[in-house]
């Protein structure tokens, strides 16, 4: 029997974790020197296949440890230990435009991680590796209890952790996507954040009038959390991605009834018409679709609806009456929503109120659009239809690889952070130093 | 004496006051607190191998808090386990039980473990139990919480809560039922493209089919079939000695395996069966055999049923301790004592490794594996052996982490009859042996299997 095909260990720990925390992977009783290549394959809900590998050498003691040993090329290169997980694409040949994103979060995302002789780059569903192991990456926390809660409209997806709490309550919202995301709800509840992902979309409301939700279906959710019996009704927080930065903005600064602890706003815009309903600040991005342009790809961007940064504040959400801490992510090479210039501009905005105190940037260079919690592959550009809008279109959202995902992992320690001082109070950041 | 008890009582007399004055302060503060938020537990990795370590950690309590960490199982029997160890938070609110010392409870001192190997039954359970999973394809699920306190903490509901899930199978090991040229048992299968060097893993008498380990083992890299072999009646020693044989041809044959790389791991009864095979087999040639509290007692031409007929009826010699436990030690001593009774260990040739408990009260195991040694000595084959002897610890070697059972209800075999079986070990040492055993057998099986140079004897 070939010696080098028993000899070849492969070990990825915890072969069981959560989708934001890291995993060592180690390869033993390799051949000294033996040039590998160590490949992770996902298949998604959707039946697509994605894959990324690392071309290593195995050191004197037949050993490699992605946490200490570089990878000479491949989806990513340098000293990565993570670099399996984000630097996954569309295996060769996959349709242009995917985007890998989980629907059901009750069933973790397997991915199976084998190692190959020689440094190979493709045909790799025609080798057989030497060895091969399957690693679950879960949105869920053992304990976390993902259930429906009644609203007036329409059921909202709740998860709650375990324990008696009370828990700091979170309202989620996502972009104009058309799909309701619940994955980052579920991973802020596996962080002790009682969170409803708000499908504020596919409301029944929308479904049959064609029209948006205003505010009262947002204040209606968060008086539904706030009741909950295990949410502190105080401490109460929200985090909108894109569009749903819009309506965090609009809620945390007009809303009479939503009194927000925190919030976080991701890759979105503070110019909207004051005080407009949400249909109306829907229009107005809209109503500069003459400004969108195109790549050399044909990909659309849309980052110009919005600018220039307008001047007359009536069309700028008015953050100067902001009373609640303000987390802004930025992607500064982000295609689709002029996010950079929009946090500038609110920068100057807080600083001539005298409530900039309340303010963090973080700005990520040649980070795009889609900033999504860590070790998600990077999408520059996808298939997207947006609300409203009949057909799929190739959108580009921007952002290099490498640094997009580092602004990944970056962000969402800050975001955890930054909710746990302002949601649970004190500052040990011990617990988030597995991440 | 007397002397230091009254200063003993003198000091508990003050700190006690003051340790209640400190919980109740702590507990009002905490319920000041939990009307906003609550101290927060977490369990890191939420998710684990059962012989994986995890780190608990409170966090946001206030400082000087003294709080009870607890954990509780609900068995497959539906019997509840429990742990706990009392600790109190420093000056940043932070209780972290792999850095921190617990003060009393089911463990002591640092242990980052103790929520896990300290658990038994709580109080008011029935007596004898053991805590064995029949399923392996769930996990074992362990809530965490933390209480406000010290004494009386279960008197308090817990301030938070985690759950961790202890696995026995890592995602992608395949279990697949065995029953095949009348051999039953079931196999484990890691996954990867194979072939794999294997494992025949076969517990004690007593026990019924069990999975859990051979799961284990799969989910480290070896193929791992858990044989079931007390649930027939054989004509004669011989058919039996085949059913052994078999069970291992059908490993060494198996596709995913690789045929010269097949090793025998065996438990108590089933230790003797690995002794029994790699002496006198001329068909089966184990790589390397494992033997966890070593049993070589086998008169010559029984069944193992018919063997331990022989053994009861000395039952009645047997050590009855102030607990009424019964404990076979020292009537097995004599059995073993006439070597016409045991296996010729003197005829294996391939490495052995032998682990056991220097407090093993059901069988005189330390005993046997050092006749094992002066029978190698003599053959000049002491180099194939490697021994290890834990002082306090018991019969029944397990995973890490696993509960230690001093002694549990068992059934006799031909007479149905339940008494309590002594096994023997102290908690603290015994899980330190589990958990020292389980690294050196899977780092002397990975030597043999997984890259090894044949080791042949001098013979």
């Amino acid at each position: 029997m070939d010696r080098k095909q028993c000899c070849v260990k492969l070990s990825v720990q915890p072969s069981r974790g959560l989708m934001d925390e890291k995993f060592i992977v180690l390869v033993q009783n390799a051949l000294p020197g033996s040039q590998l290549t160590i490949r992770a394959l996902h298949q998604c809900e959707d039946g697509h296949s994605w894959e990324a590998f690392g071309h290593y050498t195995a050191d004197t003691t037949g050993t490699i440890n992605l946490s200490e040993d570089p990878s000479i090329r491949g989806t990513y290169s340098g000293v990565e230990q993570m670099g399996l997980l984000w630097s996954l694409r569309p295996i060769p040949g996959s349709k242009p435009g995917l985007r890998m994103r989980k629907k059901n979060i009750q069933t973790p995302m397997e991915v199976t991680i084998s190692v190959y002789q020689g440094h190979q780059t493709e045909g790799f569903a025609d080798l057989v590796p030497l060895s091969g192991v399957v690693v679950e990456r879960w949105y869920m926390a053992p304990g976390v209890r993902g259930f429906q809660l009644q609203k007036v409209d329409s059921p909202q997806p709740f998860f709650l952790p375990l324990g008696p709490g009370p828990f700091p309550g979170l309202l989620d919202l996502y972009g104009l996507g058309g799909q309701l995301v619940e994955y980052r709800a579920a991973l802020l509840a596996s962080h002790g954040f009682a969170s409803m992902a708000i499908d504020y979309v596919n409301s029944k409301f929308t479904i049959e009038t064609g029209k948006m939700v205003d505010s009262q279906y947002f204040e209606t959710a968060y008086r539904v959390l706030q009741q909950h019996p295990q949410v502190c009704k105080s401490r109460i927080a929200m985090i909108g991605f894109s569009f749903g930065t819009s309506i965090t903005l609009k809620m945390a600064i007009y809303s009479e009834i939503i009194k927000l602890s925190a919030a976080v706003c991701i890759s979105g815009s503070h110019v909207q018409p004051v005080d407009g309903s949400v249909e109306e600040i829907l229009r107005f991005s809209y109503k500069n679709a003459g400004k969108t342009r195109f790549s050399e790809k044909d990909e659309k961007i849309w980052r110009d609806q919005l600018l220039p940064i307008p001047t007359d504040p009536s069309l700028k959400a008015d953050v100067g009456r902001l009373q609640c801490p303000l987390l802004l992510l930025v992607g500064e090479d982000d295609q689709s929503c002029p996010a950079q210039e929009s946090a500038l501009d609110i920068k100057e905005m807080m600083a001539q109120a005298g409530n900039s105190h309340l303010l963090t940037v973080l700005s990520y260079p040649n980070a795009g659009h889609l900033i999504e919690p860590p070790y998600t592959p990077h999408t520059r550009s996808s298939n997207f239809r947006t609300t409203g809008m009949p057909e799929k279109v190739m959108y580009l959202w921007g952002g290099q690889t490498v640094e997009h995902s580092r602004a990944q992992e970056d962000a969402w320690k800050k975001i955890l952070v930054f909710l746990r001082e302002n949601l649970y109070g004190g500052r040990n950041p011990t617990l988030f130093s597995h991440l | 004496m007397r002397g230091f008890r009254f200063i003993r009582g003198t000091m508990w007399s003050v700190t006690r006051p003051l340790l209640q004055e400190c919980t109740l302060t702590c507990y009002r503060l905490l319920s000041a607190m939990t009307q906003a938020v609550p101290p927060i537990l977490s369990v890191t990795p939420s998710r684990a191998l059962v012989d994986e370590k995890f780190q608990v950690l409170v966090e946001n309590l206030p400082p000087g808090c003294p709080v009870t960490l607890c954990s509780l199982h609900r068995s497959e029997d539906k019997d509840d386990w429990e742990a706990y160890g009392h600790y109190v938070s420093d000056h940043r609110g932070v209780v972290s039980v792999s850095e921190d010392l617990s003060f009393g409870g089911t463990y002591t001192g640092k242990e980052p473990m103790g929520l896990l190997w300290s658990m038994r039954p709580v109080p008011g359970s029935r007596k004898g139990l053991r805590l064995r999973k029949i399923n392996v394809c769930t996990p074992m699920l362990v809530n965490i919480s933390v209480h406000s306190g010290h004494e009386g903490f279960r008197d308090r509901t817990p301030l938070a809560s985690a759950l961790a899930e202890r696995w026995y199978m890592a995602p992608g090991v395949k279990r697949i039922d065995i029953n095949k040229q009348g051999v039953q048992g079931t196999l484990y299968i890691p996954p990867g493209p194979g072939p794999f060097p294997a494992l025949l893993d076969m517990w004690g008498g007593g026990a019924g089919l069990l999975e859990y380990r051979s799961a284990l083992l799969a989910s480290r890299g070896y193929v791992s079939f858990s044989l079931d072999y007390l649930w027939s009646e054989y004509l004669s020693a011989d058919v039996e000695f085949k059913y052994f044989e078999t069970a291992f041809n059908i490993i060494r044959n198996h596709s995913q395996v690789i045929p010269d790389r097949v090793g025998i791991l065996g438990s108590s009864l089933g230790s003797m069966v690995a002794f029994d095979l790699t002496a006198y087999s001329t068909i089966i040639k184990p790589r390397c055999i494992v033997c966890i509290s070593s049993n070589h007692y086998h008169p010559p031409g029984t069944t193992l049923k018919a063997g331990f007929k022989i053994l009861s009826k000395h039952f009645h010699k047997a050590h009855f301790d102030e607990n009424n436990h019964m404990s076979w030690r020292s009537f097995a001593l004599d059995l073993i004592a006439d070597p016409s009774n045991n296996v010729e260990v003197g005829r294996i040739n391939c490495p052995m490794l032998l682990v056991n408990g220097c407090d093993d009260q059901n069988w005189p195991t330390v005993e046997t594996a050092e006749e094992v040694a002066r029978l190698l000595r003599e053959g000049g084959k002491e180099h194939l052996l490697s021994r290890l002897a834990y002082p306090g610890a018991g019969h029944l070697i397990e995973p890490p982490f696993s509960p230690h059972f001093r002694a549990t209800k068992f059934i006799i075999l031909n007479s149905k009859e339940k008494v309590i079986l002594l096994w023997g070990g102290h908690t603290k040492a015994h899980s330190d042996a589990q958990e020292d055993s389980w690294r050196k057998i899977l780092s002397f099986l990975q030597l043999h299997l997984y890259h090894s140079p044949s080791v042949k004897a001098n013979l």
